[in-house]
């Protein structure tokens, strides 16, 4: 399977939009090692967008779908919020429901394409915002966990409701002034990593999207654990620079000083003893499989 | 993305994918004696069902359990118990989206407590099945059967049938996914019984034979691309939809909104066909016709006897299909009558609500009687409201 699955008409091709265009001649479908590099050169699977100018979330979609293992078998479930602007642009089939019911919808779905495609993998994987992963729909986050569905979750921790217009929400910070917390949050940040990992997931991570290579290595380890070990988490610090005051050049800046050893994103990443074999197997695979190309070759 | 047919083949039951109508109206029937949960059973055993989740609320969790023991032989593709009817209607969303032939039961406050899913079910064209086994809707705590949901789930977008006995209710799960998985209609549809009344009592079913199955769906032939990355990947939409101010966006759910009733409405053909039509009739010609659906069909059949008993004929209108709603057929079907009761059991009367807004001179229309929350209708209690009418109007048009 590759990209040889997205087919033109001929007769359709020079009216059909530049951009699918490039994604039949240049997707990286199908490419083993496809990566963040490979934006800007491939086709990165999302062509524009309608976020705010220089919000990390767009950073974060366009890291995360460069690091997809296999977009052409990927299907993504989002939720209302800011990212439900951008998966209308997004390449791989993805589903848009409701509010906070996405790990619900990803449980169904995957348990779907498991019965219709025994045979092979499909991946299946959540990106929301913190509002919907961790307050209207920790119920259904929680519970897929505790079910151990096959799934990878991505929380876009802004730290509030961006779409609605900067409320407070669980993984806002304590004592932070926002709408709807008019005296400040009351109460400390969810500690949803720590709760992940008690829930069952196999590999959680909590981090910032400042450095891409990182984002793919953890993105690329949580679909691949998802597939055969058990559900994963990432949270990602994607700020919302508007609703914080910052311009469109900062929120980079931003990301790097909440990532220092004693922020609430310093890099923390936890893997099951299971997960981490299963990761040493398929690294040992991957090099055996270099190697006799390069035997091959010679 | 065309699918070979599999009419003919065996599935992993060895049951016989069977053309539908060949099923429905030419395969041998075996009368069983079952309450209404084991029909449930007994119909999802031959409807090929890929995905079922459950949540337990009386009066549906028997038949709920018993597709878990169907899952457990291997007749179901998977089987998984949700956490709330909020998350039970994603998952079966989900389920739909990625393709899947998907079922599920609910009651009452479940029903309510699901209900934001239910018009994106119909929103994103996903042909789930639900059964509704109407109970009352707290508070007070009731689990006895009352049928204000179902005035709740009309307009959601679904399809919407109400059945009155456990016969109607093996037939119209079958043939509901026909109908709502017809590419020209693809949306969800709610079957709804009057909880207890239906599901806890026993009847004689004719039932299919074990052996033979519905075709599995073709979650290609979607008005909708499903979503399992087997077709070329589309940009869902080329601009965000969600933003205002933009009369394109507006178009579009506007647009898209009255499809979906359109959907709906092409429903018809496939229900007359294989439901007989979305009403059915006896005597209407008649002074008096009860208009009814559910159970208080049968209530209104034994009204109508009693009052034979004394002379007086009365006609009756079953209403099948409450969605697509039969206008034209109960407009002529009370074409002569000088009075219609609509019978119901819940306190609001939207069927009788549905019906005076369809018909000329809707002052005919008597919504009475009306019992709640889990009250039997006692056929007496219809033909008193009758015999008011009679007394009191001399023959005149008079309001109950
Ligand atoms: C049931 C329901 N309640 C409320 C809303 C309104 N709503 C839309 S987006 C949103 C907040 C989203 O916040 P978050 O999940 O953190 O994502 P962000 O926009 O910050 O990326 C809310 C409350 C809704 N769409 N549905
Ligand atoms: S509101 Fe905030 S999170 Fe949303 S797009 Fe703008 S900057 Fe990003």
């Amino acid at each position: 399977m590759g990209k040889d699955k997205i087919r033109i008409n001929e007769e359709f091709y020079d009216i059909m939009p530049v951009e699918y265009r490039d994604m039949v001649e240049d997707a990286t479908y199908g490419k083993e090692d496809r990566g963040w590099k490979d934006i800007g050169v491939h086709k990165e699977l999302i062509e524009e967008h309608s976020l705010c100018a220089g919000c990390p979330e767009s950073m974060a979609f366009r890291y995360i779908l460069a690091s997809l293992p296999a977009p052409e078998d990927t299907v993504m479930v989002g939720s209302t919020g800011c990212t439900s602007l951008v998966f209308p642009m997004v390449a791989v089939h993805n589903i848009h429901s409701l509010f906070g019911n996405q790990n619900a919808i990803a449980t169904g779905l995957k348990r779907a394409l498991t019965v219709r495609f025994p045979n092979r993998v499909k991946d299946v994987v959540v990106l929301a915002g913190d509002g919907a992963t961790v307050d209207i729909g920790l119920d259904m986050t929680l519970q897929a966990w505790f079910r151990q569905e096959k799934f990878t979750t991505i929380c876009f921790d802004n730290e509030l409701y961006a779409n609605t217009g900067g409320q407070e929400s669980g993984l806002m910070q304590k004592g932070f002034v926002a709408k709807m917390a008019p005296v400040g949050k009351k109460f400390d940040k969810v500690r949803l990593p720590e709760i992940a990992r008690e829930s069952g997931c196999a590999y959680v991570v909590n981090m910032t999207v400042s450095q891409p290579g990182r984002v793919e290595k953890v993105i690329k380890n949580a679909v691949h654990i998802a597939r055969e070990i058990g559900p994963t988490y990432v949270q990602l610090y994607t700020p919302c620079i508007l609703e914080i005051g910052k311009q469109s050049m900062e929120g980079l800046q931003e990301m790097r000083d909440s990532e220092k050893p004693t922020q609430r994103f310093a890099f923390k990443e936890y893997i099951s003893d299971e997960a981490k074999a299963y990761l040493a197997d398929l690294e040992a695979k991957r090099k055996a499989a270099a190697a006799s190309q390069v035997a091959a070759k010679s | 993305m065309e699918s070979p047919t599999l009419i003919g083949t065996a599935n992993k039951k060895g049951q016989i994918y069977t053309d539908p109508k060949r099923l429905f109206f030419e395969a041998q029937r075996t009368p069983a004696f079952l309450t209404g949960s084991e029909v449930i059973k007994e119909a999802i055993r031959r409807a090929s069902v890929d995905v079922m989740v459950a949540y337990p609320i009386t009066p549906q969790s028997e038949a709920a359990a018993l597709i878990g023991e169907l899952f457990a032989e291997g007749y179901v593709g998977d089987y998984m118990r949700g956490e709330s009817e909020f998350a039970v209607m994603s998952q079966c969303a989900g389920a739909a989206f990625g393709g899947a032939r998907v079922f599920t039961t609910t009651a009452g406050p479940g029903t309510l407590r699901a209900y934001e899913n239910f018009p994106m079910w119909a929103g994103a064209r996903l042909p789930i099945q639900v059964i509704v086994t109407c109970r009352g809707i707290n508070s007070p705590l009731n689990i006895q059967p009352d049928t204000l949901e179902i005035g709740m789930i009309l307009d959601t977008g679904m399809l919407v049938w109400h059945a009155e006995t456990a016969q109607d209710f093996f037939d119209w799960i079958l043939m509901g996914y026909i109908v709502s998985e017809q590419p020209d209609v693809h949306l969800p549809l709610a079957v709804c019984c009057d909880g207890f009344f239906v599901t806890h009592t026993k009847d004689t079913v004719n039932l299919t034979p074990a052996d033979m199955a519905l075709p599995p769906y073709d979650p290609y032939r979607s008005p909708v691309p499903c979503m399992d990355m087997e077709c070329p990947p589309v940009r869902m939409m080329r601009d965000p939809f969600v933003m205002k101010s933009n009369y394109i966006s507006y178009a579009t759910h506007a647009s898209w909104q009255q499809e979906i009733r359109a959907a709906c409405e092409r429903s018809r053909k496939h229900i007359t066909s294989l439901l007989g039509g979305l009403i059915e009739t006896e005597n209407v010609n008649n002074d008096i016709v009860i208009v009814a659906s559910g159970t208080a069909v049968s209530q209104g059949r034994e009204a109508i006897r009693l009052l034979e008993a004394e002379g007086l004929k009365v006609g009756l209108v079953k209403v099948k299909s409450l969605r697509p709603f039969p206008t034209e057929e109960i407009r002529q079907a009370t074409k002569h009558a000088k009075w219609i009761f609509v019978p119901e059991f819940n306190v609001v009367g939207w069927l009788a609500r549905e019906v005076s807004a369809v018909i000329e001179r809707n002052d005919r229309v008597i919504a009475k009687p009306h019992v709640a929350g889990g009250m039997t209708m006692p056929p007496e209690v219809i033909v008193e409201e009758i015999h008011k009418v009679i007394k009191l109007g001399k023959g005149e048009l008079v309001h109950g």
